[in-house]
């Protein structure tokens, strides 16, 4: 039987009151529900304080760019299927300088859980503004406020047809533990965009502002309804929706690839035989 | 007198110079003769001037030479812009019906190859195999082979077109057959060699090695790599990724190697700036990765269809930090199947990043060459053994010895956690900020340099071994180069060649041992500023006294070089 013992990782240096704690604790909780043994998970993240979170548990952990946790995930779940992929990465990392690769991941749809803490700001860099820090919002950076619309990543992954997109707020920490859980059981990929705030930069969207306007979504909400889901994703300001937006259930990645019927890639062995048939083509 | 032939197919992009290209260098390799081919092409899809050089002789080739002997005009422009190169024997084909060139010359002879297409198969598709017939008519190359190669690449689709187009062959072969030529090249017994392409072979090495996942963005003259893999991917068991730029590119292949697989990317300049980081980040997890690099000529998107030898010292310094690596530099594709084994072998003993520079000369032209062995193929993997893993108390990922190598493992191989983290981190791998500890795992990984440099072989030395006068050269200029030495040898010009394929690290004793000898030390290089004599003289402190250069776009000739000898070396100073 998996414990919580198995997940506790290194000490943490996020600031105290810190957000990410509840995704630490969440996301540990889940594991050890779904049974899953640490050498059964892989944790990918990038750099950001979001990015430290494998650290603080206990997993493989392929910790690596700023902005590029997508692609070695992808990567590693196309190797070894077997492994559970997890990538806990921050708004800035995963909008911003990851953009790209958040836009085609949700084309390919790997099964992977991507978790995104997002605190609508920098808080590694100290307080410069994210893309989804609010129009208008003041930072030492944009000291005329922030010129351009938040990024709505909702949304977006909702028009890209992603397969899973839940919203999560440490604040309801039952609620973000079951999305993750619900995430790693769905096959395919399942964006979580947790609402985390950040107690020493961004003194805006605190945990009181959240509360004040965050909802869960009611029990007769179909996330299967695509217009619906972009009406909720479009939400925010007075009322945020918390809770699964969107499902669409579709091949997962590596299911469409006829190479990894035979088991993981990791696993197989080049039939070097064949190479001399190949020498013929040249002759 | 050696048979030494030339062909030019020249005309548009989108008019079938590679169909022409790639059939004519198959029947002569197929007739016994050895073939050089090479390409050069404008950056469009449609139009422009582009052609297809087909060197043909009884003596293995490994260059190109310019002068023409048979010029296979698809337009108006390829005669105007070859007139100059050709022979005074030399034929020009071209369709008189449509092509009107504008002065006389006994050499233009028409082949009507679209209106004699259209009278046997009712389409001017098949102009292409009417004028590869006539072309073995004036050489009295006997059709036979033809007949075979159409049935290859056709019988299965429909056994008709073959007929048809055996039937154009043959009507072009019957236009061109009372040419009276000088020069015959008759099929003789088949070497049993193969032609092949330097991308084809990285890839083939690649499989060879044991491959399991790719993933690169298209670039030329990287793309060639792609288009191979992608196409046995099936057969092979590999996974290949089209990545959404060249950083993903590098980032997934990092990710693959960590997950347990041998893994490879390839791009070109521009494509291997954005991939830097992810070359960094390789650095900085030890985890084994092969990248080829296709160089053409710069800065920025320079000419991307084009040739050159210029990223070389950027390949040596890209990626923040220091840090381990190996760079390899093929002289041919025959030396690319084995050096892309070295190079795997390599990464994965020193958990390093191998870099293989090829260029768009290496990547695109045609070699014939002895057929690879794939027994001389041997996949070393340097993982920890199951038993190892098993009697393992705790794991430690960055674990210190005398040599750097550190024992690898990968996620699922054992009950162990494999940790990876691109900050600095301790012998779990874990992010530390301890700053003795820094030194340490800074010594650990550069230390590894010691026993890389030991696997780095000798560059090949050919010529007059007592020769004062050394080229230096490396990479694809050799066959160039070898031909250049023969010729001045011929003319009893005492020189050297030392022709290097393992570029770092540098094998610094036998180098200052061996190049202490000579009066002349003349660095001849793809590039503008001698870029791997530069890294020499910056290891060695020995400078080169003569420099010969082409950064045109284009490759060396033999004869190129053999001019610029005698213009920067023999009259120096005159």
């Amino acid at each position: 039987m998996v414990t919580n013992k198995d997940y506790v990782g290194q000490e943490s240096a996020w600031c105290p009151g810190c957000g990410n704690f509840g995704i630490l604790s969440a996301l540990q909780k889940a594991l050890v529900e779904l049974n899953l043994e640490p050498q059964q998970v892989l944790f990918v993240s990038g750099i950001g304080q979001a990015s430290k979170l494998p650290h603080y548990s206990r997993g493989h952990v392929f910790n690596g760019l700023h902005g590029r946790a997508i692609p070695p995930a992808i990567a590693a779940k196309l190797v070894n299927h077997e492994l559970n992929v997890i990538i806990t990465d921050g708004d800035g990392g995963t909008y911003g300088e990851g953009g790209n690769h958040f836009i085609h991941a949700i084309r390919r749809n790997p099964d992977i859980t991507l978790i995104v803490h997002n605190n609508q700001i920098y808080g590694l860099t100290k307080g410069q503004a994210s893309p989804t820090t609010d129009q208008g919002v003041i930072t030492k950076i944009q000291a005329r406020g922030v010129p351009a619309p938040a990024f709505n990543p909702l949304a977006v992954a909702i028009a890209l047809n992603a397969s899973f997109v839940a919203r999560g707020f440490v604040g309801e920490p039952e609620q973000l533990k079951n999305l993750i859980k619900q995430g790693i059981q769905h096959k395919g990929l399942s964006l979580i965009d947790v609402l985390q705030p950040c107690v020493s930069f961004n003194k805006i969207n605190t945990y009181q502002w959240y509360r004040q306007r965050a909802y869960k979504l009611p029990a007769d909400y179909d996330p299967k309804d695509k217009i619906k889901a972009m009406e909720k994703a479009a939400e925010w300001g007075e009322h945020i929706p918390l809770g699964m937006l969107y499902l669409n259930p579709r091949p997962a990645y590596e299911e469409q690839q006829p190479v990894l019927r035979n088991g993981p890639l990791v696993k197989q062995k080049t039939d070097t035989t064949k190479i001399a048939a190949i020498l013929e083509e040249f002759c | 007198m050696n048979l030494d032939y030339n062909i030019v197919i020249g005309g548009k992009a989108g008019q079938g110079l590679q169909t022409i290209s790639d059939a004519l260098s198959k029947l002569f390799l197929r007739g016994g003769y050895e073939v050089f081919t090479s390409q050069d092409y404008m950056s469009r899809v449609r139009g422009g001037h582009n052609y297809f050089m087909i060197r043909i002789s009884e003596l293995p080739l490994g260059a190109q030479q310019p002068k023409i002997d048979l010029l296979i005009s698809l337009d108006q422009e390829t005669i105007d812009i070859h007139w100059s190169d050709l022979k005074p024997e030399a034929f020009i084909f071209y369709d008189g019906e449509s092509i009107h060139p504008a002065r006389e010359d006994k050499r233009l002879k028409s082949i009507p190859w679209d209106r004699v297409a259209s009278a046997i198969g009712g389409n001017t598709i098949y102009a292409n195999t009417v004028a590869v017939g006539a072309c073995c008519g004036l050489l009295n190359f006997d059709l036979s082979l033809m007949a075979g190669l159409l049935q290859e690449a056709f019988a299965k689709k429909d056994p008709k077109i073959v007929e048809t187009n055996l039937k154009c062959a043959t009507a072009g072969y019957d236009l061109a057959k009372n040419l009276k030529s000088k020069v015959m090249i008759k099929p003789g017994k088949t070497s049993g060699k193969m032609y092949i392409t330097g991308s084809e072979a990285i890839g083939l090495g690649a499989i060879a090695s044991g491959l399991k996942f790719y993933s690169g963005y298209p670039m030329t003259p990287s793309t060639g790599i792609l288009n191979f893999l992608a196409g046995k991917a099936d057969d092979f068991g590999m996974v290949i990724e089209q990545a959404e730029d060249e950083i993903a590119a590098i980032n997934l292949v990092a990710g693959a190697s960590y997950a347990g697989v041998r893994a490879m990317t390839a791009t070109s300049g521009g494509g291997f700036c954005l991939m830097t980081e992810g070359v960094s980040l390789i650095g900085c997890i030890e985890t084994p990765v092969v990248l080829v690099l296709g160089q053409r000529p710069g800065p920025s998107t320079g000419l991307p269809t084009r040739t050159e030898q210029g990223d070389l010292e950027f390949a040596l310094s890209a990626g923040q930090g220091e840090f381990p690596r190996f760079i390899f530099a093929p002289r041919t594709p025959e030396d690319a199947f084995y050096l892309t084994q070295k190079a795997f072998n390599l990464a994965d003993k020193y958990q390093v990043l191998s870099l293989i520079m090829s260029d768009q000369h290496l990547a695109d032209s045609g070699w014939t060459l002895a057929k690879f062995d794939p027994d001389k193929i041997k996949i070393e993997r340097y993982l920890l053994t199951e038993q190892e893993l098993a009697e393992l108390k705790e794991y430690r990922r960055y674990d210190l010895n005398e040599t750097g190598i550190s024992p690898r493992t990968i996620p699922g191989a054992s009950r162990h956690l494999v940790i990876a983290d691109s900050d600095e981190h301790d012998r779990q791998g874990h992010i530390t900020e301890d700053l003795q500890w820094r030194e340490e795992i800074v010594k650990k990984r550069l230390i590894k340099y010691k026993s890389m440099r030991e696997e780095i072989s000798r560059p090949v030395k050919y010529g007059d071994s007592a020769a004062k006068t050394v080229l230096i050269g490396w990479g694809s200029t050799y066959g160039a180069m070898k031909e250049a030495v023969d010729i001045l040898t011929a003319k009893n010009r005492k020189v050297v060649m030392l022709h290097f394929n393992e570029l770092w690290p540098l094998p610094l004793e036998y180098l200052e041992r061996e190049l202490s000898q000579y009066d002349n030390i003349v660095a001849v290089e793809n590039n503008a500023t001698a870029q791997f004599m530069r890294i020499v003289s910056g290891q060695t402190g020995i400078l080169p006294t003569h420099k010969i250069l082409r950064f045109n776009g284009q490759p060396f000739y033999p004869q190129l070089i053999v001019d610029l000898y005698k213009k920067e070396v023999l009259d120096y100073g005159h």
